[in-house]
């Protein structure tokens, strides 16, 4: 493979063009809003950025700290969750057939072809108190009320439906649903250049499956559970649309706050400072990854 | 009414967050054309501008045909990008005039945008159909002698319910915001000045008239409703009500006389201790490309048989007096849609307050947090 450095006016080339885009449209847009988080409002339109801590100051205080611990916690069973459930399904699309592969992965990455707003909206109407989910459990139910009588047995009860809306149930199950394919995808890609014999090997030396599975698999696959976990925590972190879809009258995330400081209450620099406060714990995420990545690297070599 | 249905389903409604994120769409589109349509074909109208025109309104807001019928009656052709939010709309604008002509900003946002001087005086000279308006709104407080806007729609804050599932009869904001008698069974706007607003109106007070110490009250009145209040809604209520995940909630009557089309068991009241009006207003935003277009169109939308048209798709109340007249019996009796004179009278706008809004904000984020 060729160095960058030694062919220069190729990489300029291919480079400049993203480079400049992600400087117009990334740095410069990001680099208004840091200044804000130090400005404050000064009229209706008008933001003077004085250097103050002022909005800082009021992002710890503890009404908002608890407000990040609870997004964080959400984001953290979220990702949990997405880790338990995404791990087998990686791994049998490792195992599968190689004609089955590419449909497995299609199906995974399917979801990505509609928009999250209409997939809320979905999961909305499967969750709802008459949506698909109770009307299911209520024909079950009625079903086994039915047979009782036929044997004899006294019939149960009306079905109550289940509250699956418009929880913290809902907000934890919508972010799980969104974010499963960022987790499952790094996940399978560790698998797939995992070496089998290795496997094989711990299999035929008497180790059972669930041992070869957390000694073997996991260390081997430990690159891409971490970034799995990474591209999951961060974005279910950020979310905003579905805590305030399906979520209940406490199921506010730190990002729902934010987008009402820029709209509602028109406090673009204290929602400056929010942001940025999300953003340098991502940039630490981000670090720790990648010191991470370093010192697997230090320790296969 | 089966157009009205259809977009219900299609989970539409003047706010609605689906719609807001085609509008943003559309209007990233349209406005990225502006710039190209204001250089095109230089043909000149009647008052000297080319003939065209850059319409910026909220989603299902306009009557079926308006546009083509002002194209034929002024030859002017009209841009019409479409905006979710009143934030939004401000927050376009706020940098400057990407080049819109007419907008429809909410009261309150009315007296903001003039505030921070982004709307153009209106010359009532160009629009005589001003004379069509109903009295009520020919001087509002939220722009005296309507030096800035014009009316286009009202509306106004309620409770609508499932009258099968109600316990007794329902005329008072106590429902929603201080009995466990629906408990689970309530939502609420999601919208900060809005619950603060209704729920002085319900201690007593002037929509206008709150301080800290009132906001304090509410909000420990608020944390202890929370526990019986289902959601928090973005301004789709009406769903949650027809879908029968509510019984009762906090919406417009607009919003709940379309759902009242398809569910003859849903009501709406306007409780006995009054309420807020909302109106959304025809304004002229500083820099418009082509003022001259947009007076003309906006005296064309204040003519009764256009203000027909619109009312017909629309369904809100209108302020055009010369249009309820032309419209049929059941929208115009309907109690829903106008309600009675002697509630209404209870009635204000609220004002913008810059300086009550963050802490409307700020203490909805701790009811929340609770």
């Amino acid at each position: 493979m060729q160095d960058w450095g030694t062919q220069k006016r190729v990489f300029a080339a291919i480079a400049t063009a993203p480079i400049l885009w992600l400087f117009t449209f990334f740095v410069i847009p990001l680099a208004v809003l840091w200044a804000y988080s130090f400005g404050r409002n000064v009229g209706l339109t008008e933001i003077d950025i004085s250097g103050t801590f002022a909005n800082y100051a009021r992002a710890i205080e503890p009404l908002y700290i608890a407000i990040f611990g609870k997004s964080v916690a959400v984001a953290a069973l979220t990702t949990f969750i997405c880790l338990i459930v995404g791990f087998p399904v990686a791994i049998a699309i490792t195992f599968a057939a190689p004609k089955w592969k590419p449909w497995l992965l299609l199906g995974i990455m399917l979801p990505f072809w509609t928009n999250l707003l209409i997939r809320t909206y979905a999961l909305m109407t499967v969750l709802r108190g008459e949506g698909y989910a109770n009307q299911s459990l209520g024909w079950l139910w009625n079903l086994s009320s039915n047979a009782r009588v036929v044997l004899g047995l006294q019939p149960l009860g009306a079905w109550e439906p289940l509250h699956l809306l418009y929880n913290n149930f809902a907000v934890v199950l919508g972010l799980v649903y969104v974010h499963l394919p960022f987790m499952v995808l790094p996940l399978y890609a560790a698998l797939d250049r995992l070496d089998r014999s290795l496997i094989e090997a711990s299999l035929d030396l008497g180790a059972g499956h669930l041992r070869t599975l957390l000694t073997i698999v996991a260390p081997l696959a430990a690159p891409g559970i971490i970034s799995g976990v990474v591209i999951t925590f961060i974005p279910a972190l950020g979310a905003y649309l579905t805590p305030d879809l399906l979520g209940g009258t406490d199921s506010q995330m730190i990002a729902n706050v934010i987008e009402r400081q820029f709209k509602r209450a028109n406090d673009w620099p204290f929602g400056s400072a929010l942001s940025f406060i999300l953003m340098y714990a991502t940039f630490i995420m981000i670090a720790w990854q990648a010191s991470r990545e370093r010192k697997l690297k230090r320790e296969e070599a | 009414m089966d157009k009205m249905s259809l977009l219900r389903e299609s989970i539409m409604g003047r706010r609605s967050l689906l719609q807001g994120l085609g509008a943003a769409a559309i209007g990233i589109s349209i406005t990225g054309g502006l710039a190209a349509c204001s250089k095109g074909e230089e043909k000149k109208s009647a008052s000297g501008e080319e003939p065209k025109l850059n319409f910026y309104n909220w989603d299902t807001y306009i009557g079926e045909t308006t546009l083509d019928d002002f194209k034929q009656a002024a030859g002017i052709e009209v841009n019409m990008s479409l905006f979710a939010t009143n934030d939004e709309l401000f927050a376009k604008l706020r940098a400057g005039n990407p080049g819109f002509d007419v907008i429809v900003p909410s009261n309150d946002f009315v007296e903001r945008m003039v505030k921070a001087d982004m709307l153009m005086p209106l010359d009532h000279a160009k629009i005589p159909n001003f004379k069509n308006a109903a009295p009520a709104f020919t001087d509002v407080p939220y722009d005296p002698k309507r030096a800035y806007s014009m009316p286009y729609t009202w509306l106004v804050l309620g409770i609508g319910y499932r009258k099968s599932k109600m316990k007794g009869p329902i005329d008072s904001w106590k429902v929603l915001f201080d009995s466990d008698e629906y408990k689970g069974r309530i939502a609420l706007l999601s919208e900060a000045g809005d619950l603060f607003r209704l729920s002085a109106k319900y201690k007593g007070h002037s929509v206008n008239g709150l301080n800290k110490d009132i906001i304090a009250e509410i909000e420990a009145m608020l944390k202890k409703q929370k526990a019986n209040v289902k959601a928090f809604h973005e301004d789709n209520g009406q769903d949650l009500l027809l879908s029968g995940e509510v019984d009762v909630v906090l919406e417009y009557n607009g919003d709940i006389a379309q759902i009242m089309k398809e569910d003859p068991d849903i009501d709406f009241v306007v409780p006995k201790e009054g309420s807020q009006f909302n109106s959304d207003n025809l304004a002229i935003p500083k820099g418009a490309p082509h003022p001259e277009n947009a007076h003309a169109f906006i005296n064309y939308l204040l003519d009764a048989e256009a203000g027909k048209k619109i009312s017909e798709t629309i369904l809100y109340p209108t302020p055009n007096a010369a249009a309820k007249a032309l419209m049929p019996d059941d929208y115009k009796n309907n109690p829903v849609i106008f309600p009675p004179a002697a509630i209404l009278a209870k009635c204000e706008y609220a004002s913008y307050n810059a300086e009550l809004q963050p802490l409307y904000e700020e203490a909805f984020t701790r009811i929340r947090a609770d």
